[in-house]
Formats: structure tokens, sequence, C-alpha cells
């Protein structure tokens, strides 16, 4: 490749944009370790080697005919045979392949060197270079390559190496836009306002940080290219294009064309060497891909270098002492223990910004990019959540640093031991939480939709269960100590009694495991018509997979039995709800946790709502618009005829949830699951649509089951109340009688992390959002 | 949404200018002696000097470009120098079998590649590597490779369709049909590859958004799940890609209508281009440019009708 390749010592000096990029040897390494890629390129060099070698292969010159062997067959003087005007099959394959394989190499070299030079350019430098660039590349790539290739070699004269250099210019836009879309992104780039800023020069900072990012791409590419080149010239020659006096495979075809009725056996070989070259490159190409930027290889890597700048941001926070040391601990963590800030108590927010300030110190890409994620973190805490995440976050350190049982024992004692426990070991704590959190935040992080996508992952971070989080939370968090808790069956557990007889919803002994990873073991619970069950637990707690495995929604990868489940006297199977019976959408619905996400952006609000209402009760259409608009007056929305009419891009968050309730109700369900409702919300937005639901619950008389992670949720709306933790149910018990009396040490050290042993409801909003807010 | 379709009409009317302007040029610039070849290699000096003056090839290349191009916008595009037919007629006649193939290829393409794609992604498992590896069957034959190949067998050996030749749909619609199934299967197959993947990848991103989870827990039936919303979703990355593969569909009708003997604008192009017929070139590549353009603008308005975004926002 003409291409420099990136100084390896640059990657050991510790800067993050070439820290990302693999080594030579390495990428060669691990590409030989690839099957694929051995192969194809084993089959490329052997190609190109046997052409290379044609005078030692075979004695027979390409063009020299001889009418007695015409048509002949595979002799030992003509081990292929001999072509239609009686040419050695074997010699013109040879010699063929050295002007198809040279006149590629030669298209793809200058579609390189005219494409990744403009591409810089117009990608870092941008301004009317930019333009006018993009608008040539887009005039040349609507061009029919070989129309203008037929005029090119129809008046300049039959050379192939003349049709494949206007080719390599015809396929220039590909690579030009390819480096300018990657130049782009990398610009964006936090590391490389960085070196900006700091004064690094254009050609420096093109040379350490952007030209090993478009490397990759650009390699790939250029193998892609390769395999096309072939097709276009060998398309050429057998049209009889291209230059008559020399051998090529596109000629070789063209004459199997003319003799197809006699000899069709001589479409096989060059067809064969077409197609081997062709298919190898393009699978060189993949293979490339996989190594170079594809998932398994490099991915892990870039995720590394991001969390271990973290763990050093909140090793720094560790050091600055005391309770601030379990906020930066935290933070390290962020992805569930979003807002940790509040979990010390009064110093959590002092906490939460120390671990800011020694993320900015750290210096830095993953430094800045953790101090974001701790911008993260608190705006989660200031919506309220901080408190009970906060108590989360504090467990898990402690688990995490080896002390779990002291923890899970002494969580009676309060908010100080939760807080005190973990700062001698936050840099093992961070170590923990770095991997999975970490590089799931940073890697959400990189999406076009970060931040919301990002409070999804961050609030909760169980929607879609991540393979690392869950031996995160499984492992270190079950202490000993609280492992002889009535954990499995509610049934012996004081609190337990859901009384017999009128249940709506009825759960057994629900597993559901991902792989050998159990993330829901042995839940049962019961809801009946009007109760509101709030089912609450820290994040990876498995409180989200019961709701969607009860609903049978969760992802086909996931395993799930269950001893029974029965929805209003009728079994269903494992499989959930959704194995037909007419119950999902109909009688059980289900209010998601982030509006913006799930409506279908392609279709106008009205069509939303009205779908379900047409199939289940058979409405019309006029009938179902009409209560349709009904629903969204009811649900509070001004004016139902705009949002009607609205795609979901043009209304509010707050506005798309009241929807997404308006669906869920729009047939009468009997049961209601919310998963988080509120949690995506502005504050003030949160509390309009936990009172919606709550009247719209009593207006209908519906069951439900509400998923959270916050005890003010709880206390406002919840009948009784099921604690989880790591996959089991360890405390359920009616609302008042929890927070008057929790039994379970795991519940009272939520609770006290909350509430600060004072009475159940007055301070238990008010103080925790301010601190959220004041952080 | 107007403006956009606005725009993207004038940059494709100054394509066509534009490539037409190189190719005119380029026909001119080169050093093959057209009169010459036309009078024939009999003819005398005088004789090659008066068909050069007759064919105004004497004048300067400015002036010859501006006749062609007043000509030419008002949809006069001269006479074959070879045959002495008007442009036009001869292309009028060979415009019908180009279009139903590469249309044809191009329905083929789309309808194909998004049966494969979507049971790809929903499927998975053997079916998913099924097509990854028809991707990469159709990445690496050339489709007048598979022209060869099927026309070998399916015509010549097992004599099931017609190996050469065009039926007008006019004349007989069965036999136009069988006359553009191989042809269109021909041109379809490295498309289909392509845009297979396209789908199947744009499907499985499309799948696990959340609400597609929330579609389903609507207890809405999977068909409308997968076709009407998953699919809906999924179509734009499909169509950019598919806009792409039709310009290759284009060129490749030049050698697929040669395999199967088809006399359309592929077969037209050949000719002028080897002989320097510069009329009938200039015409074909005005033809085919617009092809590209109109159905790449088709593709756009349903881009826009596919994705709110474009057409409200």
């Amino acid at each position: 490749m003409t291409l420099p390749m990136p100084d390896p010592a640059a990657a050991t000096a510790g800067e993050p944009g070439t820290a990302l990029v693999p080594r030579r040897d390495r990428i060669l390494r691990r590409l030989l370790k690839d099957p694929t890629a051995v192969v194809c390129l084993s089959i490329l060099a052997l190609i190109a080697l046997a052409c290379a070698a044609a005078p030692l292969l075979t004695s027979h010159d390409p063009h020299t005919s001889n009418l007695a062997d015409a048509l002949a067959p595979p002799s030992g003087s003509h081990p292929l045979g001999g072509d239609g005007v009686g040419r050695d099959v074997l010699s013109r394959l040879l010699y063929g392949g050295r002007t198809s394989l040279l006149g590629t190499a030669l298209a793809t070299a200058i579609a390189v060197v005219i494409g990744v030079p403009t591409g810089l350019v117009a990608g870092y430098f941008r301004g009317w270079f930019d333009g006018l660039a993009g608008w040539v590349a887009n005039l040349v790539m609507s061009i029919p390559a070989i129309i203008l290739l037929l005029v090119v070699l129809g008046t300049v004269g039959q050379s192939t190496y003349l049709a494949m250099a206007v080719f390599g210019v015809l396929m220039a836009p590909g690579v030009f836009r390819l480096v300018r879309g990657s130049v782009n992104a990398v610009r964006e780039e936090l590391y490389v306002d960085a070196a900006r800023v700091s004064g690094l020069s254009d050609a420096r900072i093109i040379r350490r940080h952007v030209l090993p990012v478009v490397q990759a791409p650009v390699i790939i590419q250029a193998a892609q290219l390769f395999g096309i080149g072939i097709l276009i010239q060998s398309g050429l020659e057998f049209l009889g294009l291209g230059s008559t006096a020399e051998a090529s495979w596109g000629s070789m075809l063209n004459d199997a064309f003319g003799n197809i009725y006699t000899k069709e056996q001589l479409l096989l070989w060059p067809g064969l060497a077409i197609a081997l070259t062709v298919a190898a490159s393009g699978l060189l190409a993949n293979a490339l891909t996989d190594v170079l930027v594809g998932g398994s290889a490099a991915r892990p890597k870039r995720r590394r270098g991001v969390a271990t700048a973290t763990a050093v941001g909140s090793g720094v926070a560790g050091t600055t002492g005391g309770a601030g040391a379990a906020g930066g601990a935290g933070a390290a963590g962020v992805a569930k223990t979003a807002g940790s800030s509040g979990s010390s108590g009064s110093s959590g927010s002092s906490g939460s910004s120390r671990s800011t300030e020694g993320a900015e110190g750290a210096g830095g890409a993953g430094a800045a990019r953790a101090a974001r994620t701790v911008e993260a973190a608190v705006s989660t805490g200031a919506e309220g959540t901080a408190r009970t995440v906060g108590a989360v976050g504090t467990t898990r350190a402690t688990g995490s640093a080896g002390v779990a049982g002291t923890a899970g024992t002494a969580g009676s004692e309060g908010p100080a031991t939760g807080a005190d426990a973990p700062a001698g070991d936050t840099g093992e704590t961070a170590d923990t939480g770095e991997a999975a959190d970490t590089g799931e935040a940073a890697d959400t992080g990189e999406d076009e939709s970060a931040r919301p996508r990002f409070r999804e992952d961050a609030a909760q971070g169980e929607g879609q269960p991540q393979p690392p989080l869950t031996p995160a939370a499984d492992a270190p968090a079950l202490p000993p100590a609280l492992a002889p808790a009535p954990a499995d069956a509610p049934a012996p557990a004081p609190h337990s009694g859901a009384p017999v007889g009128d249940e709506l919803l009825v759960v057994r002994d629900l597993r559901v495991s991902y792989g050998s990873t159990a993330v829901v073991d042995g839940v049962s619970l019961a809801v009946r018509r009007g109760e509101v069950l709030g089912l609450v637990g820290e994040s990876g707690s498995g409180k989200s997979q019961t709701a969607f495995a009860v609903l049978g929604l969760l992802p086909p990868e996931a395993q799930v039995t269950v001893g029974a489940l029965s929805f209003g006297g009728t079994e269903l199977s494992a499989s959930g709800a959704e194995a037909g019976h007419g119950i999902l959408g109909r009688r059980i619905a289900y209010v998601p946790q982030e509006p913006m996400s799930n409506l279908d952006p392609s279709f106008r609000i009205g069509t939303q709502l009205v779908e379900p209402m047409r199939r289940h009760l058979g409405l019309s259409r006029a009938e179902a618009r009409k209560k349709a608009l009904a629903l969204l007056d009811r649900v509070g929305i001004a004016d139902p005829a705009r949002v009607y009419a609205a795609y979901p891009h043009q209304v509010s968050g707050g506005m798309a949830q009241r929807v997404l309730i308006a669906v869920a109700v729009s047939c009468d369900p009997d049961l209601l699951i919310a998963d988080e409702p509120t949690t995506a919300l502005d504050v003030t937005v949160q509390a309009e649509v936990l009172d919606l639901m709550r009247s719209l619950q009593k207006e209908r008389d519906m069951g439900m089951v509400l998923v959270t992670h916050d005890f003010g949720v709880v206390a406002d709306i919840c009948d009784r109340v099921a604690v989880m933790q790591t996959g089991r149910i360890v405390e359920s018990a009616p609302a008042a009688d929890l927070f008057a009396d929790p039994r379970h040490p795991y519940t009272r050290m939520l609770l006290a992390s909350t509430l600060e042993d004072s009475e159940p409801r007055g301070p238990l909003t008010a103080p925790a959002v301010s601190e959220g807010v004041d952080a | 949404m107007m403006k956009f379709l606005a725009r993207r009409l004038l940059s494709g009317v100054v394509l066509v200018f534009v490539i037409s302007s190189m190719t005119f040029v380029l026909m001119r610039m080169t050093g093959t002696d057209v009169a010459r070849n036309i009078a024939g290699a009999t003819a005398t000096t005088q004789q090659v000097a008066a068909k050069k003056a007759e064919l105004g090839l004497d004048r300067p290349v400015v002036v010859q470009y501006w006749d062609w191009l007043t000509a030419a916008v008002r949809g006069d595009f001269g006479r074959s120098w070879f045959s002495g037919d008007t442009v036009i007629s001869s292309l009028t006649d060979k415009l019908p079998v180009t279009l139903s193939i590469v249309l044809g290829g191009l329905l083929l393409s789309a309808v194909a590649s998004v049966l494969l794609g979507v049971a790809a992604a929903v499927r998975g498992g053997l079916l998913d590597r099924g097509v990854q590896l028809l991707a990469v069957i159709g990445f690496a034959l050339p489709s007048f490779l598979v022209a060869l190949i099927l026309a070998l067998f399916v015509a010549v050996k097992w004599g099931w369709l017609p190996a050469t030749g065009y039926t007008p749909f006019a004349v007989s619609p069965s036999s136009w049909f069988e006359s553009i199934i191989l042809p269109s299967v021909s041109l379809a197959v490295g498309a289909i590859a392509a845009t297979a993947q396209q789908v199947r990848g744009a499907m499985v991103d499309v799948l696990r958004k959340d609400y597609i989870r929330t579609l389903r827990s609507r207890g809405l039936s999977r068909r409308s799940v997968l076709f009407k919303h998953a699919l809906r979703n999924a179509a734009p990355a499909a169509l950019t890609v598919l806009g792409l593969q039709f310009i290759g569909l284009v060129g490749g009708a030049v050698v697929v209508e040669k395999v199967f003997g088809l006399t359309g604008i592929g077969s037209a192009a050949n000719t002028a281009a080897s002989n320097g017929d510069s009329p009938l070139l200039m015409g074909v590549v005005v033809v085919m440019v617009t092809l590209v353009v109109v159905v790449n603008l088709l593709l756009d308005v349903a881009q826009g009708w596919l994705n709110p975004k474009v057409r409200v926002g």
C-alpha cells in the first residue's frame, strides 16, 4: 500500500487516537488466524504467482494459433485443450491473467491515489473544495462506467491499460466518499479537538490521528475495487474491446462465446479464473473488515482504551478522599450506577463533581468522555432517581471490593457504611465497573442517538441484556449473608401474602437466562384486578426482564422457563403473552420507558394509535379515528387532531409518552405493564405522566405492574411492592408495610439510602431531587 | 420535498449535459478518421474530403458542438453516419428492448432482494448463510458470465427458453415475457446479491429497535410488524443501494444484449463506439444517462414517500 502506516511508537505513547489502531504485525497475525482470509490470500497469491511464472508453466505462446489444434480436447501438449482458432488454452489463461491482474491493479491504484488525498482534504478542511469535490463525485458515480469506457476505447484506441486507467478514475469517487466520511467522523472526535486546541499542526493531526482511521476502510475498499475491476475489464474484453494483441480472461470468454454451440467447456477456465479472483477479493475484503474494524477485534480494544482513561479519572477522584471516592467509583461505573452522587448521603454531590475534576485531570480522550459520562449520570440524578440508584451503586461497589458480607449485614446501619466501605478500594471498584459499564456507555456515546439511548442505559441498562452487565451484577452482588434469605418462594416470607383467589396475573417460578447467565432466577408474583404492583430493584436485578418475559417480548436468545403463568385464568406457555390467545395488546398492554424510540418514526401517530383498535376491537376506520382522538384528549394532549396527524419526530418526549399510554389503554386492557414509564422524562413531566397513569388505572380498574427503581414512584402509586435483587424477589409486601417495616436487609439498605431513617413519604422526593440538581 | 426533487432534477440535467459534452469532445479529439471509414478504403482523398465536409467535420469542434447541442435540445439528434437512419428512429426501435430487460432486472432485484433479505434477517441460521453465500457468488460472477451460463443451460441445452432474440410485447405478451426472462435474470443476479445483503442488514438493525418490541406488545400480526413497519423503516437503505445498482444494470445491458443477441441500446452503443458513429453514440449516451437519472429520481421520490423526515421536515 502506498499509505503511510502509523508510527507504532505513538500507540504506546498514550495518545488516545493512535492507541486505537492495531499495529501492522498484529493485523497480519490476526489476518492469518482468520481461515477465510488465509484461503483468499492463498488463492490470490497462487493465481498471481502462476501468471507471473507463465513462461515456466507452459511452453506455448498465447498468440500462436495452430488450426490443427482448434477446439482440441485436453491432451499432453495442451493440458486444457485448444481454443476456437487453435491457441493453447492454458497459456492464454496464464498470460491473460497477467493482463487482467495488472490492469486491475492499475485501476485500483489510480482510484486510491485520486480518492484518498481529495477525500482527506475535503473531509478535513471542508469549505469550497468539499462542495465541489462532492458534486463531481456524485456526477461521476452516476455514469454507467461501461458506457464511458466504450466511448473512450472506441475513440482513443484499443488499449486495455488505458481503459483500466479511465476506470480507475471512475472508481475514485467511491474512495473519495469513503475517506471523506471517515475523516468527517474522526474530525468530530474529542481527541482531535484536543489536539487542535493544544496547537498541533494540521499536517501532524492528519498524520497522527486521521490517516490511521482512514487506512483500514481504504484497504478494505481497495480489495473490493480489485474484484470489481476484474469484472469490468473482462466485460470490456468480452465485448471485443481492449487490446486484441494480448490474451486476457475476457477475450477468452469472447472466444468461448463464439463456440458455445460446439465446445462450451471453453467457458470453464476463464469463467473460473474470474469468479475465483473476484470472490477471493470480495471475501478478503470481508475478512479485512472483521479484522480491521469489525466487531470482534477492534471494538473491544477501543472500549478498553476509553475505559482505562475513565478508571484513571475515578482513581484520581478516589485519592481526593473520603466519601467522595464512592461518588468517583460510581461515576466510573456510570452506566448503571448513575447518580451515585446521591448515594453517599450528604457528601454525594461533592463526590460527583470531584470525579469530574479527576477525569479532566487525567487528560486525553477517554477522560473527556468520562467527564461527559459523569454529566449524564448527574442529569439522571436530577430526575429524581439519585436516591435509589445511588444506593445500588454503593452496593455494587462494596460487593466488588470484596467486603460484601459486611456491607450486606451492616446495611441497616445506613448510608455511612455504604459510602465508607469502598473508599479504600476505589481503584479496584472502578476496574470492575469499567469493563462492563463504561465500555457500554462509551460505545453508545458514539452512536448518533447518543443522548437518549445513553440515558436509557445509564438509568437502567437492562432493556437489552448485555452479557457483560449481568456477570458484574451477579457475581459480586450476591453476598453470602443474603443468600439464606427467603429469596425464591414468596410464600414463607412474612409479607409476601398475595391473597389467593381473584388474581389477574399469576407467575410462578419464572426463570430467564442468557447462555449460562441467569437474569431472572425463580420469580413468583401475582397481581389482582385494580392492584398496582411495584417491581423495584437495582439495574440488572432482572425486573425489566421479568416484565418482558410475562409479555413474551424477550429476544429470541433468551431461555425462559416458568412453573406456571396464567392470566385471567388462562394458562400461558413459557413464551408469555405473545403466544396468541388474543391477550397481548388486547388484555395486557405495555408502556415502554423511552418514548421517542418506541414510536415507529415512519408512520403518523394516528396510524399507530388506530392500528391495535382496528385489529382487536374490529372498529372501522372512522370509529377508530374518533376513539383515538378522544383518547388523545383524555391523556391530556391539547390539540388531538394535530398530534394525530403528526409524525413522532414532530412531538415532544412527554407528548410521545402520553401517546404511548393512550395506545396502551386503547383496547381497555385488564393489565398494564409499565417499564419505568417516567424515567426518561423531565421532572415536571414525570409527575404529570404518573398522575395520568394513576387516574387511568383507577378509572378503568386495571391491574398494573410498574417496573421502577424509584421509591418515590412506588410510594405514590403502588399498592404492593416486590423488591428484586439479582434475579430474585427478596421481599414482597403491601407498600405501606414495606416502608414502615422493611424486613429484608437489602430492602432496608435501599430504603435507608433513600430515607435517612425518617418517616416514609415526606422527605422522600424533595431533598434527594434537589441534591441531584445541585450536583 | 419539491425543492429537493427540483434540485435532483437539475443535477440530473447537468449530468446529461456534462457527459454528452465529454463524449462529444472525446469523439472529435481523437485521431480515428471517420470520414475515411465511411467512404471506404478505396475512396480517393477528394472523396474523403467531400465526406468530411458533408458531415461538417471540417469545421471547428466548438461550432460542431454548438450545432449538435442546439439541435439536440430540440430533440433532433441527427442521422447515423453509417446507416443513414435518424438517430431518434433507430433508438426508439431499440429502446423497448433495453427498457424491458433493464426494468425487468430492476423489478426482479427489488422483489427478490426484499424477500431474501427479510427472510435472512428474520429466520437466520441456514437461510441467512445461504443469502450471505449468494452475496459472494453474485458479486463474483459478472452478469455476462451468468448470461453465458444461463444461455448455455436453460436455452441451448434444455431448450426451455429462447436463447436469442426479442419479441415485442405488442406481438405476443407471452413470447415477450419469455424473451426477457434470461436477460433480466442475468442482469439482476449481481444487484440481488448486493441489495439482499443491504436489506438483511437494515432489517436486523430495525428489528432490534425498541419500537418494534412495542409494536409486538400491541398484539399486531407478525406480518404487519415485519412487512408494514420493519420493512418500511429498512427500505430507505435498500433503495439507496438499488439506485446505485441500477447504474450497473444499465451498463450490464451492453454486455448481456450481446450474449442474447438483442438489438437494444446496449448493442447500438457497442457498434457505434467501435465504428466511431458519433451521432448514434451521442444519442445512446444521452438516452442511457437519462434513464439512470429518471430511475434515480423515481427512487428519490420513493425515498421521500418512505421517510417522513425528508417529506415533512
